[in-house]
């Protein structure tokens, strides 16, 4: 049995918690980030950043950070908005999501900040 | 010709009256391929329009009362014969049926005509229905999935990538308290979905109301643990109509959020029932496909899975069972992305090299999620992810539960592989070349991962497809 190992995880350790997509892989490099950004722009979707406190992150609507970008596509005007997000709520989890208009859903969401607590 | 207006008893050609080269098929005409194998001497004319008249208007003589109506207008129309490519034995027969034939929104009627008392015909050897083209005017009467793709990411909260389950094993015999610790396990691991097993209805060794109470329990106290939606699929399928409503009805009110249901076995009556009931209560619907390769794996006989998942997509559900091209279970590449776009897509067209005989408009209808389950793992993920792309549940049964640490540790594998996977082709890098580089990447940061890469190693299925595309040279 020594070979065989625990499973960490419990109610009571905040750092149990999840927040959906890539939220099991290791944090974002910031080349990580950006390559994520590229690909919301090249699917045509509109980038928005939202954000919120941990223990809410279960809810539908996070704060939006300002308005969705619509049809913005410069890259690094993103990822200033996404760091400005950050800055301005530094305990908060921040997700970029790519809002498909068409299918009227999100074609990408993720959590590109994650709060300290967690 | 036929409509003359007199009584002449006796039995006709078919193709007097069913045979129509020069037909012109209307928008709104339901349209059938059919691979016909006839028996020696009758020729392909007569058993096309054989087939058309049997499964429409016709029966084996004339009788007085054809005259009381205009059989012309409501006949089903052989229009046109092709060659199977590189088989002599059969051909394609095309057939117009009007759509005043059938009563608008049931899948029910229009196959109880179409694959009746056609394919037990003395004339034909075999008989197979290959592909259905619903005119947009019939699938609009239809209920459809209640839910479809988008609602169910927004209600479960996952996006831009493909969901995680898997169905809890051994499919038979576990207690109700058992089952649910299984499920807890992997959906704390990280798995979206669990799922009950298409044989798992109400057994003595586990009644349907325990497990719902004891599945529920797991949901609840996993959603808690990790901070994310999950689900269960609460198979209501049962003997009867009132007992499958009255399982849908309590899940309702234990708050859970999926159900399912065998489309097949328990009935296309008591799916589009199902389905419409499950759009009224906003309850998300899986469908399993068991009994399917009875009728859809010999390539001479029977209904192909493309005609079966257009019936599901009318009839009602928001997942369905696909194959995985890459597991152990039957599917043939090229004709499993074909109906995998029937599936999601609103719409798809003629496309003979996926084995789509016709263009398909779905309208507004929503799509349905495919689901891959059976025989794959870890391994199989990078391929997984870039033939099915995120609308689509991956489902690992052994690939979770058979994980040396146990089915927490599995699924934590399996997710981890999955957003490795969804990350690098974000990133631009090619999944089917360089999966193995990404999910080695990802291990490094995953002690689950890297078990489960090493347990699962050598696994493969590679025996040769039973059904495959009509092409020349086989």
């Amino acid at each position: 049995m020594s070979e065989i190992q625990d499973y960490p995880s419990s109610l009571r350790d905040p750092a149990s918690r999840k927040f959906e997509t890539f939220s099991y892989l290791p944090p974002m490099s910031s080349e990580q980030m950006r390559s994520q950004v590229e690909y919301i722009v090249a699917q045509g979707w509109n980038p928005g950043i939202e954000h919120t406190e941990p223990e809410n992150a279960m809810d539908n609507y996070w704060y939006m950070w300002k308005l969705p970008m619509f049809g913005e596509t410069d890259v690094d005007a993103i990822l200033a908005e996404c760091e400005a997000c950050h800055k301005a709520h530094p305990d908060n989890h921040v997700r970029l999501l790519g809002f498909d208009n068409y299918a009227q859903s999100a074609g990408a969401s993720m959590v590109i900040y994650r709060a300290p607590a967690v | 010709m036929s409509c003359r207006k007199t009584y002449d008893a006796g039995v006709k050609d078919y193709r007097e009256t069913y045979w129509m080269p020069d037909y012109e098929p209307s928008a709104t005409d339901l349209l059938a391929c059919f691979k016909i194998t006839p028996q020696p001497g009758v020729p392909r004319e007569e058993a096309a329009a054989a087939v058309a008249a049997e499964s429409s208007t016709g029966t084996w003589t004339t009788v007085w009362t054809d005259l009381l109506t205009d059989l012309d207008h409501y006949k089903g129309r052989a229009y046109s014969i092709e060659d199977v490519p590189g088989d002599d034995s059969c051909f394609y027969a095309f057939i117009a049926y009007p759509i005043d034939l059938f009563e608008e929104g049931s899948v029910v009627n229009v196959f109880t005509s179409l694959v009746g008392n056609v394919f037990g015909f003395k004339a034909l050897r075999a008989l197979r229905l290959e592909d259905v083209r619903f005119p947009i005017a019939y699938v609009m009467t239809c209920n459809g999935p209640p839910n479809g793709i988008q609602v169910e990411r927004d209600k479960m909260n996952k996006y831009g990538r493909p969901l995680l389950g898997c169905t809890i094993k051994p499919k038979l015999g576990l207690s109700a308290k058992n089952y649910g610790r299984a499920v807890y396990e992997c959906l704390r691991g990280g798995l979206d979905f669990t799922k009950d097993d298409e044989n798992v209805n109400s057994q003595p060794f586990m009644r349907w109301n325990h497990r719902f109470d004891f599945v529920m329990e797991a949901i609840h106290k996993a959603e808690q643990e990790t901070g994310e939606r999950k689900g269960h699929y609460l198979n209501v399928t049962a003997p009867t109509p009132q007992e499958m409503f009255k399982r849908a009805e309590y899940a309702k009110q234990l708050g859970a959020p999926i159900i399912m249901h065998d489309y097949i076995t328990g009935g296309f009556c008591a799916n589009t029932g199902l389905a419409q009931w499950c759009q009224e209560n906003g309850m998300l619907l899986h469908i399993h496909r068991a009994m399917h390769a009875v009728l859809d794996r010999n390539p001479h006989h029977g209904i192909h899975f493309r005609v079966l998942v257009k019936i599901l997509r009318l009839s009602g559900g928001d997942h369905l069972h696909t194959g995985t091209v890459v597991g152990k279970l039957e599917g043939d590449r090229e004709a499993t992305l074909g109906w995998i776009d029937l599936l999601r897509e609103s719409y798809i067209k003629e496309d003979r090299s996926r084995g789509i005989f016709f263009d398909q408009d779905w309208g507004h209808m929503p799509g349905v999620f495919a689901v891959a389950s059976g025989g794959i793992h870890v391994w199989h993920m990078p391929a997984l992810v870039s033939i099915f792309g995120d609308d689509a549940v991956l489902q690992f049964g052994g690939g979770t539960l058979g994980h040396p640490w146990g089915n927490a540790a599995g699924a934590t594998a399996n997710r981890v592989a999955l957003e490795a996977c969804v990350a690098a082709r974000n990133s631009g890098r090619d999944l089917e070349r360089e999966g193995k580089d990404v999910l080695t990447q990802a291990a490094r940061s995953s002690p689950e991962l890297r078990t489960a890469m090493e347990t699962w190693k050598e696994i493969k299925f590679e025996f040769d497809t039973v059904d495959k595309l009509d092409v020349a040279h086989r």
